[in-house]
């Protein structure tokens, strides 16, 4: 994959234009270039790349800021991670009990609301919600600030907004944007499985056996409905994560995303390419956590791995 | 219920005094900015959101003011005599870390700018014409040039002076890039001193207690990079911000009856052009020409330039934030002549009158290749020359692409003609015609980016000559000349100056720069 990127940001162009300035005479591009190792045939750029990578794991500089790659986007990353959570988090917990309540009750005129709610949710563009959301509670109530990130206190290595009233006020606006339709998505995944599940003979049994309402519902339906939740949770959360770039500029959160796309258009391929590894790794990692996940909840998933 | 209304308004004027006592006490200034700077380092990349940051940190040995005049910095005077220029420094100026300022720090300064490695965009390009800097006395600077060097100052105005205290170190250049951008070894002479960076977040500064001349207005400037337009609106309209940059054209009219903001538009030193291939090759795009490039004859050019009606793109899809050129620099900037003052007006028949006397009554086929997003509404304002071009007859297909992309094309010959911007720096003529209109030769660091095959030796020599032009009155002259023997052979076409605009709080004051910077130190109260 690292090959792909590389070679595509060589064919869309030469960062040393756009990065000289435009005075600067074709002696002193070719010398940026030399600084950068860009005057190398692109397959050996490839390979030192590599060694760099695999030998030293280092990612190289920036072009742009003359900073280590990874350093710039391990900066940015808390940013994303916390808007990210939050996100998900909020998706979740409220996804969740509107699904099942609009799958127990699929005629009442609560559910029918709550899906036609959920069709909207997913289907409004984003930079659209979290327009309308920064006019409302932004521009004219002057409730919360139109972008930006609060103020950050360290939680051990990384740095976090969310100790703070201040850092919140900054952070509802983008974690709503975000949140409004991954809990639409989640609300029609919970509400799907939930009708699935209440015909089930373990649910009547458990009603049989006089179990509380509580009970059936929080234990064995919750519990059997998880899977499903987890897996899509589990998806989201990674693209939102990686890819929550148009929230991010919007709001102008200083996550990675912005991050990226700067990088794209100055054609700084190390941060470009750097990115999209670190990415893979996390998403990787991601998968791992869902699969962990699984057996967790799901015991017949663990003994089928061991025989 | 009475009183309780009367309580409420009660505690709402004290809210209100309390902020007008606060305010006048001390007031922080945030900045929304268009683009974040790349580094700290003030010697690292030569753009203009770095230079307008370490401006406000740090002091050049001239500035240069709202025009582009140079005007004493931390020198207090000069003399120029052939090659040799003596500058008088400031005496009793001290760094924001107490430490004083000396003719040291400006060799050391001087000596650093090409050790510094990776640079994107060196300022070595300020300091080219430099063979020799010296301390004559601690207040006494000595710089001999390799020739006369009219735009020395402008030139100087651009390079920052570090102190050679803090910047010291084991690296070659003594603090690295990476060191700065931390803040370590960030010491300079100016109004304001560096804080803290956040990347993508946000830049503080602190008023310097040490500065100069006199005590610097804010407390605080913080800048937040905010890259989309509509979310830098929205921040002022929020009141997150109390200043933004470049405003969306699309909004300025509703920004501008909103009685709460204040709009300040400056015209700037970036003239949007029109580059004609004028190769002895057909160029790329051309047909319909019997195997000829029409762009050699200057009948085509002049009609191909009539053909644009300027005042109309201005008005319709500029909203007025810009004005129409004539020239490469409006007038009455350096070395512009009054002869190409105004935009001349379009005359279509004229123009197909001259395209018939060409040899091509019923026009030819061309490419107008257009970057998409370099330049504001760069796309829709060559949709509409492409349109005003087939009302004569000449059938223009339109290449619009990423600016990247754009470039590297345009720097293949890939376009039969091509639009384009270009900020002159140092405010005067000589530095578009030497960049834009000599003949391409890297070599001699002319026509760097004269991309369309446009070679007038006439020219050549007179701007050349222009350059080493020591006495002001001459070059002024003869880059008027010069100027308008490159307008009257239409080797290039401007179409428009762009507007530089701000939109800021109705008490804050912006009076706006045509370069284009956003200098925290010239932004006031306001009254």
């Amino acid at each position: 994959m690292s090959a792909l990127v590389f070679a595509a940001l060589y064919m869309i162009g030469d960062p040393v234009l756009m990065l000289a300035s435009p005075e600067a005479g074709d002696a002193e591009r070719e010398l940026i270039r030399q600084s950068f190792g860009l005057d190398l045939p692109l397959w050996r750029q490839y390979l030192i790349f590599l060694n760099k990578v695999f030998v030293h794991l280092d990612f190289g500089k920036s072009f742009l800021t003359g900073e280590p790659a990874i350093g710039l986007i391990l900066d940015r990353m808390p940013a994303t991670l916390e808007l990210a959570t939050a996100a998900m988090l909020f998706a979740v917990l409220i996804g969740v009990p509107l699904g099942i309540y609009a799958g127990l009750k699929p005629e009442s005129f609560g559910a029918r609301s709550v899906m036609t709610g959920s069709v909207l949710g997913f289907s409004l563009p984003n930079f659209w919600v979290g327009l309308m959301l920064i006019m409302v509670f932004a521009v004219f109530l002057h409730w919360m600030p139109a972008g930006g990130r609060g103020p950050v206190q360290a939680f051990g290595p990384i740095q976090l907004s969310i100790f703070s009233w201040a850092g919140w006020r900054s952070l509802i606006l983008p974690v709503a944007t975000i949140a409004v339709a991954k809990c639409a998505l989640i609300v029609r995944v919970t509400r799907a499985a939930t009708r699935e599940c209440l015909p089930q003979d373990y649910i009547k049994f458990a009603r049989a056996r006089g179990l509380s309402e509580a009970r059936v519902l929080g234990v064995h339906l919750l519990k059997n409905i998880l899977i499903p939740i987890v897996t899509v949770a589990g998806l989201e959360y990674g693209q939102v994560f990686a890819f929550a770039v148009v929230t991010e500029s919007v709001f102008s959160w200083p996550g990675m995303g912005k991050l990226l796309i700067d990088s794209i258009i100055t054609l700084d391929r190390p941060v470009v390419v750097a990115y999209l590894i670190l990415t893979v790794v996390f998403l990787s990692l991601l998968n791992l956590v869902v699969d962990v996940i699984y057996t967790i909840l799901d015991p017949r998933v663990q003994s089928k791995a061991r025989a | 219920m009475k009183s309780i209304r009367k309580s409420i308004l009660m505690s709402a004027l004290a809210v209100s005094l309390l902020s007008a006592a606060g305010m006048a006490h001390a007031r922080d200034l945030t900045i929304a900015l268009a683009t974040e700077p790349s580094s700290m380092d003030p010697q690292f990349h030569s753009l203009t959101p770095n230079i307008q940051i370490s401006e406000t940190i740090f002091d050049p040995l001239v500035r240069t003011d709202a025009v582009a005049k140079p005007i004493p910095s931390l020198a207090e005077s000069w003399t120029v005599n052939g090659n040799v220029w003596l500058f008088k420094l400031r005496p009793n100026v001290k760094f924001s870390d107490g430490s004083p300022f000396t003719a040291e720090d400006v060799v050391f300064t001087y000596a650093r700018v090409p050790k510094v490695p990776n640079s994107p965009s060196s300022f070595n390009l300020y300091l080219k014409s430099i063979e020799k800097v010296e301390a004559v006395d601690p207040l006494t600077l000595r710089i001999t040039t390799d020739g006369p060097s009219p735009v020395l100052l402008a030139n100087l105005s651009v390079v920052p002076i570090m102190s050679k205290k803090a910047v010291s170190g084991p690296a070659p250049e003594g603090k690295t890039t990476v060191e700065l951008n931390r803040g370590d070894g960030l010491i300079g002479t100016g109004p304001y001193k560096f804080v803290s960076w956040k990347r993508g977040a946000e830049i503080v500064l602190e008023r310097n207690l040490h500065y100069w001349g006199g005590r610097p207005a804010w407390d605080k400037v913080i800048y937040r990079p905010i890259t989309k337009p509509a979310a830098r609106v929205a921040a002022l309209l929020a009141g997150d911000v109390d200043m933004i940059e470049n405003p969306p054209t699309d909004d300025l009219a509703r920004l501008e009856k909103d009685t709460k903001l204040h709009i300040q538009k400056t015209p700037s030193v970036r003239v949007i052009y029109i580059a004609l291939n004028q190769g002895k090759d057909v160029p790329a795009g051309v047909s319909g020409t019997d195997g000829k490039n029409p762009m050699t004859d200057k009948r085509v050019r002049e009609a191909l330039s009539l053909a644009i009606d300027r005042n109309a793109i201005v008005a319709r899809i500029m909203d007025g934030v810009a004005l129409p050129a004539a020239n490469l620099l409006p007038y009455p900037a350096f070395g512009t002549s009054k002869k190409y003052a105004t935009a001349p007006a379009a005359d279509l028949a004229k123009a197909r009158e001259l395209l018939a006397a060409a040899g091509y009554p019923k026009g030819f086929t061309l490419s107008l290749g257009s970057p998409n997003g370099r330049y504001i509404n760069d796309q829709r304002i060559a949709q509409s020359v492409a349109a005003m071009w087939a009302n004569i007859g000449v059938k223009t297909n339109v290449e619009t692409m990423a600016p990247p992309v754009f470039f590297k094309k345009r720097n293949t010959y890939a376009f039969s003609t091509y639009l384009a911007g270009w900020a002159a720096a140092t405010g005067e003529m000589s530095h578009p015609l030497t960049s834009l209109v000599l003949s391409h030769d890297p070599a001699l660091g002319i026509g760097t980016t004269n991309w369309f095959h446009y070679s007038n030796t006439g020219l050549d020599r007179l701007v050349q000559d222009a350059s080493k032009t020591q006495d002001d009155g001459k070059r002024s002259e003869m880059l008027q000349r010069a100027g308008e023997m490159a307008m009257s052979d239409y080797a290039i076409l401007p179409l428009q100056f762009e507007l530089s605009v701000w939109a800021m709080k109705q008490d804050v004051r912006y009076g706006g720069r045509s370069d284009q910077l956003t200098l925290a130190q010239d932004i006031t109260l306001a009254k």
